[in-house]
Parts: structure tokens; sequence; C-alpha cells
């Protein structure tokens, strides 16, 4: 854990941070798109089951 | 029994449905053992300090950055030639990860370059490549986004994509063919090891980690982009109708 101290401590953290920051908006924007377009199909099979 | 059938999307959906929960599971779990690891429990090293930390999330994004490109051309090229919509579809929804990936290996590019070579970026023959990789992928996803008509956009994009190939593979290769502040590849098959050992064994994990990652994203945003183009299908049928 010596690197929390470290010269480097704060490039450490950008890229983790980023890699986070990142990757999450990705993984949040895909699942929400998904439920989107799941949402979308019920609805639509409802519709022609009328 | 033929790889063709996957390009039904029917097919598709239900292979892809046994496989996302375990590419999760093993997604989170390998990429936090990989990270732990690499974080945690790896030494400074002898050259880059600390730093060498960083190597857990650039190497692999990078990868996936240029492979990511790689399967979209292939999956273009495919769809172009064979009119399979999944594979224009799978190419469509692997561009905005292939991106993200691309935009990690230029950010933690330039947070390891800082202390590295003193400077965040520099025109180098191997990052500026990936830079244009990576306009490239902003471009594809413009034309997807630009086009209303789906099978002009899917060719479109696809002639765009294979046009900018050159750049995946100058992203991998051009440290060997031009002089550049990048280093030559931290793994290869070819030169052997240039990783250290007490560093490699976690860097494979984390590669391993981020690409289930890689794929159990793919998979989910494939299939909203088969749904999404069966529900314009029934609209479109809906509107004939009335």
């Amino acid at each position: 854990m010596s690197w929390l101290a470290d010269k480097y401590t704060f490039h450490i953290l950008v890229s983790y941070g980023s890699a986070f920051a990142l990757l999450g908006a990705l993984i949040w924007a895909t699942v929400a798109a998904n439920a989107r377009a799941r949402q979308e199909l019920a609805d639509l099979d409802r519709e022609r089951g009328k | 029994m033929s790889i063709w059938r996957y390009a039904n999307p029917a097919e598709f959906m239900a292979l892809t449905s046994k496989v996302i929960v375990p590419l999760w599971v093993l997604a989170v779990i390998t990429l936090t053992v990989g990270l732990g690891w690499g974080l945690f429990a790896t030494p400074e090293a002898e050259l880059f300090g600390h730093s060498v930390k960083i190597i857990f999330i650039h190497v692999p994004a990078a990868l996936i950055a240029i492979n990511t490109y790689l399967l979209m051309a292939i999956a273009s090229g495919i769809g172009f030639v064979r009119r399979h919509h999944v594979s224009f579809l799978v190419a469509k929804a692997a561009a905005p990860v292939g991106a993200v990936f691309t935009a990690l290996a230029l950010i933690t590019g330039a947070v390891w370059g800082e202390p590295m070579w003193g400077t965040w970026w520099e025109w180098d023959p191997r990052l500026t490549s990936v830079l244009i990789m990576f306009f490239f992928y902003l471009g594809y996803m413009a034309v997807w986004a630009a086009v209303d008509e789906p099978e002009k956009a899917a060719d479109l994009s696809a002639v765009l994509c294979m046009v900018g190939v050159i750049f995946a593979f100058l992203s991998r290769y051009a440290a060997m063919f031009w002089a550049g502040l990048h280093q030559d590849a931290s793994l290869s098959v070819e030169s052997g090891q240039r990783v250290d050992d007490v560093f490699r064994t976690p860097l494979y994990i984390s590669m391993a980690g981020f690409y289930l990652l890689f794929f159990a994203i793919l998979v989910v945003r494939a299939r909203t982009e088969i749904r999404t183009r069966r529900a314009r299908a029934m609209r479109a049928a809906q509107g004939a109708h009335a």
C-alpha cells in the first residue's frame, strides 16, 4: 500500500479512477438502453395482442 | 452445424441469453483478483517505481481498443458481403465499447507518459495512430447516428470501418516501423516475455477480466440492437396495416 504516499499516487489514482468512471458510465448506459429496448418490445407485443 | 446459424437473430438471442450472467460474474471476479493483485500485491518496478501499476489498466485497454476495431472491421466485412444484419449490429454494438477502451488507453498512456517521458502527449507514431483510430470510432458512431435508413447506415459505416482498419494495425505495429517514444509491445509471442514475472500474472488476469467485461457489455449491447431493430420493424408493420 506504500504507493498511496508515493510521487506516483496521483497518476495511479487518475488511471484507476478514469477506468472506473468511463467503464461505469458505459455499463450504466448499456443496461439502461437494454431496459428501454425490452420495454418498447413488450409494449409493442401487448399492443399487437389487443 | 454451421456458425452462420448465429447470424439468425433468434439463434443469436437464444445463445447469448445463456452466457450473459456467467460472463458478468466471471468478469467481476477476474477483474477484482487481477486489479486487486496488481494494485496491492505487486512491488515497485526498478525503472518505473509504483507507476508500473498503471499497466494493469493501460495494456488491457490498448489491446481491447485495437482488437475491437479489428472485430468491427471483420463483422462489417461479413455484413457487407453476406448481408447478415447481426454482423452489422455486432459491429455497431462494439463501437462505443471500443471507443471507451481507446479513450482509456489514451488517458492512462498520457498519465504514464508524464512521469516517464516528461510529457502528457507526443506526436509519436503509435500514439498518433491510436488517436486517429479513436476518431474513426467516433466517425463510425456518427454515421450510424446521422443516417436514418438502417441499410444505408450499415453499408456506409462498414465502408468507413474497413477504411480505418489500417490505423488499428498501425496502433499495434507502428513502433516496429518508426522510431518513437512508445516502447514496443509489452507482451509479445514472438519476442518472449518483456514484463517481469511478478507483474505478468496479475497483468494476464487483468487482461482476462477486461476481456470478459468487454464481451459481457458487447453481448448486452448487441441484444439491445436486435431488439431495437425488431421494434422498428413491428412499428413499420403496424403503420402499414393502419
